[in-house]
């Protein structure tokens, strides 16, 4: 996989754990303002990356939540277990 | 219903092919306090949990658990999937190695197989907190005996950030016991 892959998957890695970690805190103070906020707009940075990554390199989602070009992109390798990050 | 995403949560980063690590890395796959064990957990107590608070925070870590059992995976799977019989031989994991060549299966470091008696699922909200927290704490203390035996880099990285998971999960189990507190509205005596 190329480094410019590579950082752009570890990018939307980092706004993801972002929403992932605000996701749990809310779980637990769902009338903080704040972290809502903090929430809501991460969602938005990472839709924003998400599109830009799956333009260049396929779906990141099965099941309908992202579309493929022809053939069928899914199948394509990596997987997420084959990629290393050291 | 759940999505798959093609990806994992956190980068995980492996240095050199070490299956001696792997035998021990592959508890926190199918052993006693692995991510296995809590996701499932978490997964089946949350049908009699309350509150939509409490049932979102099950339903919400079981499923980040999942995603670090799939991180424990690919730690296992890339310190084996290139080590010779030589290696494999001298990691001790022969064993492993004539049951399941170098696929992945639910075993503790010794090799015992993934039982559902690692976990329970007792009906008391105020009860599976509890073990729930308790979990966390055991997790949390095995991840750190394998920063202990980790001499690879990478792999010490990638168990550092599994550790404080933990720590976060026991936060908020502990925020969502104070919640059922309050909710059964009663001065709890600790016993
Ligand atoms: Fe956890």
């Amino acid at each position: 996989m190329d480094n410019d892959r590579k950082t752009m998957l570890m990018n939307l890695m980092a706004e993801e754990f972002t929403a992932i970690e605000l996701n749990l805190y809310l779980d637990t103070h769902p009338e903080d303002r704040k972290a809502l906020n903090d929430f809501n707009e991460t969602v938005e940075r990472l839709n924003d990356l998400k599109a830009q990554y799956e333009k260049r390199y396929g779906p990141l989602l099965n099941f309908g939540f992202s579309s493929s070009e022809y053939p069928w992109q899914w199948i394509d390798e990596p997987w997420p277990w084959e990629i290393n990050f050291a | 219903m759940w999505i798959y995403e093609k990806k994992l949560e956190y980068p995980a980063k492996i240095c050199t092919t070490n299956p001696k690590l792997a035998k021990v890395i592959i508890t926190q796959y199918g052993g006693p306090d692995g991510e296995l064990a809590a996701s499932l957990r978490y997964l089946t107590q949350r049908y009699t949990m309350p509150t939509g608070r409490s049932k979102a925070v099950l339903n919400d870590i079981g499923t980040e658990e999942l995603a670090h059992m799939e991180i424990v995976a690919t730690l296992v799977y890339n310190l084996i999937k290139d080590a010779s019989i030589e290696q494999i031989k001298a990691a001790g994991m022969e064993g492993y190695y004539a049951d399941h060549d170098k696929a992945l299966y639910f075993v503790n470091g010794d090799g015992v197989p993934w039982v559902a008696a690692y976990i329970q699922s007792k009906g008391d909200p105020i009860t599976d907190l509890h073990e729930n927290m308790a979990a966390e704490q055991k997790a949390r203390s095995t991840y750190e005996y394998l920063i202990n035996l980790s001499d690879d880099p990478g792999v010490t990285e990638t168990l550092r950030w599994l550790r404080e998971r933990e720590i976060v999960h026991y936060q908020r189990f502990g925020e969502t016991l104070q919640h059922l507190y309050d909710y059964y509205n009663s001065k709890r005596v600790f016993y």
